[in-house]
């Protein structure tokens, strides 16, 4: 039901009515920005119930913009090339005024992104997100995915230091197990016989200006795909099912300012945690900035342990867990291609953990486990118990999806009632 | 939603949390293993922290002058400026001059090393690599332990090895300061060929043999300064990043409250 | 119970709301403010730039009587001339056919607004850049040498400025003030130290 007082007014917000100026009439006569504002804002409604897990997409954005800043301030100081690269990093840290911030912002955003994106999905786990009607929804946020892993990967090349160095070396030559074209293909990658300065020239390119352009275009569609399904919530329930006489979801409120108004408290605290780790632990002990990469690159000496940036770990630990690598390539493809398959495989009638039974909750608790296992045994070197483990987690994390299709069938669910929960807060 | 927890919960989570903590000193305890070695010089250098304070300016200043006397003839500071480093360190011009800059340079020229590269490598095997960066690519304890865990090896060119970069290229050049020592190694039973069972050298403890110019825990005090000025040389900026980090997540608590005080006020709405 | 997600009720407190929206906003616009600052910052020559921009020492002992060397001192060139007897004699006599004879308008170290532009009759220390849009003025010492009553001085081939053997421009130039001098110092009789006006600091 619409808000009601005696003027008829709004109440919930202060007497900031839209002024209609002039100015402001001329440019709506042109573009619809009033339109846009009452479509996708203040007449967009969400499920009132979000809770933690629902911050992480418009941190995810945060984020994104916060990339997108301090990169294109860094790439007005780096020098991209075999001879230069390494050197403008310290310029930029040492020479550059506030350049080590500007620096530090970048490559702890890079992590920080990963976080928020792992949670962010980890939310669509939890509660069906990704089921009917919003699987494109679901496979547009894969597509991000990839292309932040594109973009991530790439990104670490251009300091050139030893990591950057061996780890593009590691993984390029994992294209080369494609069967006939493999070798080629790798060669074609680098742009020359070993990963090189064509190769360090071409991932700047892609990763300033391609990769980025890719991303804000998948972001937008994601957010056309969201707004065109409405969301989903922690009960798993379909708002839009039950409307007032307005034909606005009983169980929603509209986006602004409930949800602007909330996610800013979530960005406040998202930058407190953020602050603390850019002006006091930047490196996190060499997890976001790894001790080898303080070294220049260098085609005759391979780090002791060649380990992956650690949001790339789970996958790599995958790799090493089979003794083939080309089967190892393929599962470790697989593990990232098994998300885009999520929605056919979940059989489950209800979409929200809470309304699930035993079996799917044990499968979500194990794949996360194993995630999390995989993802520290990836940083460890690939030898004895650490490979068995691998192994054991490596299966857990593919029967998570891939027996799916049956326990989601057999699994003993809940009711779910007809009404989202909410306890007011 | 949420399901009730059984009332036995709370007073078990308490009791295994206890646990927990009890289990620290335990482990501490457990991991003090008794050694053969224990007890005798250099056994648990592996241990060894620099332990230095980076905003200890005249600890950074002592380190400077000791870069300069026993390392700058080998080893180039090549991304850091002369006059950033009297800047940082509180060293007026004239005394960086007089003290620190070597004849022909400039204040503002980085700090390089007279040695040819391409001598040194003829003469050590190696070019001495530049230590800008070393603090932050290996840690600040890795180069304190490489400092003292220098001994006596006749078998090398330089007649000197190291445990912690074991045949290091790099002579003992604090010899002079430190004293010389050997290292006494104790036969160890190892696993071998094909399962079986053979012998592998593991080291035991020190053994002095000529005092060096400064007591040990002089000689502990000037590598521990030498390592903190190489860790300020590996990072100018960060006694100044984290100054400035103190006032930034205090602004972000306080526009964070205010946030939230806000949301609390709209939510009220909400039912 | 109500059966929609808002309802107006007596505890809205619109002042208070507006407070607290404005109070984050405030200190969000700050906080904005404090972040753009390392940014902007970014861009101001970087130390690497300030150290390459230090004043630059010249050995004037080498320079022939009558000639000029260029160097180059934050990115411009700096013409030193070392004027003979006759080329200074050559600076007075024409202050009418000057814009600024007494260098009111034009740029330039407290030591160098006189008749000659420098700190001592011999050497002269300019900026080598026409202060009309910045091409670098060519040297034409000899008198007569641009036409019969051409007292020597510069001349720049872009839009024709001149100027005299002290740096100051001619009327009927497009340029609309005299070369600027830069700072610059002796440390000893042999050195030229430009950039610095004294032995010790940088510009």
């Amino acid at each position: 039901m619409a808000v009601k007082t005696a003027t008829g007014a709004p109440a919930r917000l202060p007497e900031a009515a839209a002024p209609k100026w002039g100015f402001w009439a001329w440019l709506n006569r042109r573009m619809p920005i009033d339109e846009f504002i009452s479509s996708q804002l203040t007449g967009y409604y969400a499920p009132k119930n979000f809770n933690f897990w629902y911050f992480f997409g418009s941190l995810a954005l945060v984020v994104l913009v916060l990339q997108l800043l301090t990169g294109i301030f860094l790439t007005m100081f780096y020098k991209p090339g075999e001879l230069t690269s390494f050197d403008s990093v310290e310029y930029i840290m040492r020479e550059v005024h506030w350049g080590w911030l500007i620096r530090y912002l970048h490559s702890t955003g890079a992590s920080a992104f990963f976080i928020v994106v792992y949670l962010h999905m980890f939310r669509a786990l939890l509660y069906g997100s990704y089921k009917a009607p919003r699987e494109l929804l679901w496979l547009i946020g894969m597509f991000v995915y990839l292309a932040l892993m594109a973009e991530a990967f790439m990104g670490y090349v251009l300091p050139w230091g030893n990591m950057s160095f061996w780890g593009a070396q590691v993984i390029v030559n994992l294209f080369g197990t494609i069967p006939g074209i493999g070798p080629g293909l790798v060669e074609w990658i680098r742009g020359d016989y070993g990963i090189a300065d064509a190769t360090l020239n071409r991932f700047f390119a892609l990763h300033v200006a391609a990769v980025p352009l890719g991303l804000l275009l998948l972001v937008v569609l994601h957010l056309v795909a969201l707004h065109e399904t409405g969301s989903n919530n922690p009960d798993g329930i379909e708002i839009k099912a039950k409307t007032g006489p307005d034909g606005k979801p009983l169980d929603g409120i509209p986006f602004h300012p409930y949800y602007t108004v909330k996610d800013v408290v979530g960005i406040g605290v998202f930058f407190v945690l953020f602050a603390l780790v850019v002006f006091f632990v930047p490196t996190l002990g060499g997890l976001f900035l790894e001790g080898p990469n303080f070294e220049v690159a260098n085609p005759l000496s391979t780090p002791e342990h060649i380990a992956p940036v650690w949001y790339f770990t789970p996958f790599y630990a995958i790799l090493r867990a089979v003794p083939d690598q080309r089967m190892g390539a393929l599962l470790m493809g697989l593990a990232v291609a098994s998300f885009l398959f999520l929605p056919w495989l979940d059989r489950s009638p209800v979409k929200s953990m809470r309304y699930r039974g035993w079996m799917s909750r044990t499968g979500l608790t194990l794949f996360v486990v194993s995630f999390i296992a995989l993802g520290y045994l990836g940083l460890q070197p690939a030898e004895g118990r650490y490979v068995v483990l691998a192994r054991i987690f490596a299966f857990i994390y593919f029967a998570y999806f891939w027996l799916m299709p049956f326990y989601t069938r057999i699994d003993p669910v809940k009711p779910v009632p007809e009404r989202v929960t909410y306890h007011a807060h | 939603m949420r399901t009730d927890m059984p009332r036995w919960a709370g007073p078990l989570l308490a009791a295994l949390a206890w646990l927990a903590v009890a289990c620290i000193p335990l482990g501490a305890w457990a991991a003090d293993e008794g050694t053969e070695g224990a007890g005798k010089p250099g056994a648990d250098w592996q241990s060894w922290r620099a332990g230095n304070d980076v905003s200890d300016r005249a600890s950074l200043q002592r380190g400077a002058r000791n870069f300069t006397s026993y390392c700058l003839g080998c080893h180039s500071l090549k991304y850091e400026r002369w006059s950033r480093l009297g800047e940082d360190l509180a060293i007026p011009g004239n005394l960086l001059q007089k003290d620190l800059l070597p004849p022909g340079e400039k204040t503002t020229d980085y700090i390089t090393t007279s040695m040819p590269a391409k001598d040194a490598a003829d003469w050590f095997g190696k070019t001495p690599p530049d230590l800008s960066l070393m603090a932050r690519a290996r840690s600040r304890d890795y180069l304190y332990q490489f400092l003292m865990t220098f001994y006596v090896d006749p078998t090398r060119q330089t007649g000197a090895n190291n445990l912690r970069l074991p045949t290091t290229a790099m002579p003992d050049v604090l010899s002079e300061l430190g004293g010389l020592k050997g290292a006494v190694f104790r036969d160890v039973a190892a696993p071998g060929e094909g399962g079986q069972v053979g012998q592998t050298q593991v080291f035991d403890h020190f053994e002095p043999l000529v005092a060096g110019r400064l007591s040990p825990a002089e000689y502990q005090a000037f590598v521990r300064d030498t390592v903190n000025f190489l860790d300020y040389v590996s990072e100018p900026t960060q006694t100044a990043r984290r100054a400035l980090g103190v006032w930034v997540v205090l602004f972000l608590l306080v526009f964070t409250w205010f946030a939230w005080l806000m949301k609390r006020e709209y939510w009220k709405d909400v039912h | 119970m109500v059966d929609s997600a808002i309802t107006a009720d007596d505890g809205i407190d619109l002042s208070r709301r507006k407070f607290l929206t404005q109070a984050t906003i405030a200190t969000g616009a700050v906080g904005a403010v404090f972040v753009a600052v390392p940014f902007i910052e970014s861009w101001s020559p970087s130390e690497r730039a300030r150290a390459q921009g230090a004043p630059v020492e010249l050995d004037i002992s080498k320079i022939d009587a009558g000639q000029m060397t260029t160097i180059v001192w934050r990115r411009s060139p700096i013409y030193v001339v070392r004027r003979t007897p006759e080329m200074v004699a050559r600076i007075s006599g024409h202050d009418d056919q000057l814009k600024d004879p007494g260098s009111e308008s034009s740029d330039q170290p407290a030591y160098a607004k006189n008749t000659l532009r420098s700190r001592s009759a011999e050497f002269l220390v300019l900026v080598g850049t026409c202060t009309h849009l910045g091409c670098l003025p060519k040297q034409r010492f000899d008198a007569g040498e641009l036409y019969p009553s051409w007292p020597g001085g510069f001349f720049c081939p872009c839009h024709g400025s001149r100027f005299d053997l002290a740096g100051r421009v001619f009327q009927g130039s497009p340029a609309s003030i005299n070369l600027r001098v830069p700072p610059y110092s002796y440390p000893n009789a042999r050195t030229l130290l430009v950039g610095a006006d004294d032995a010790k600091g940088a510009a």
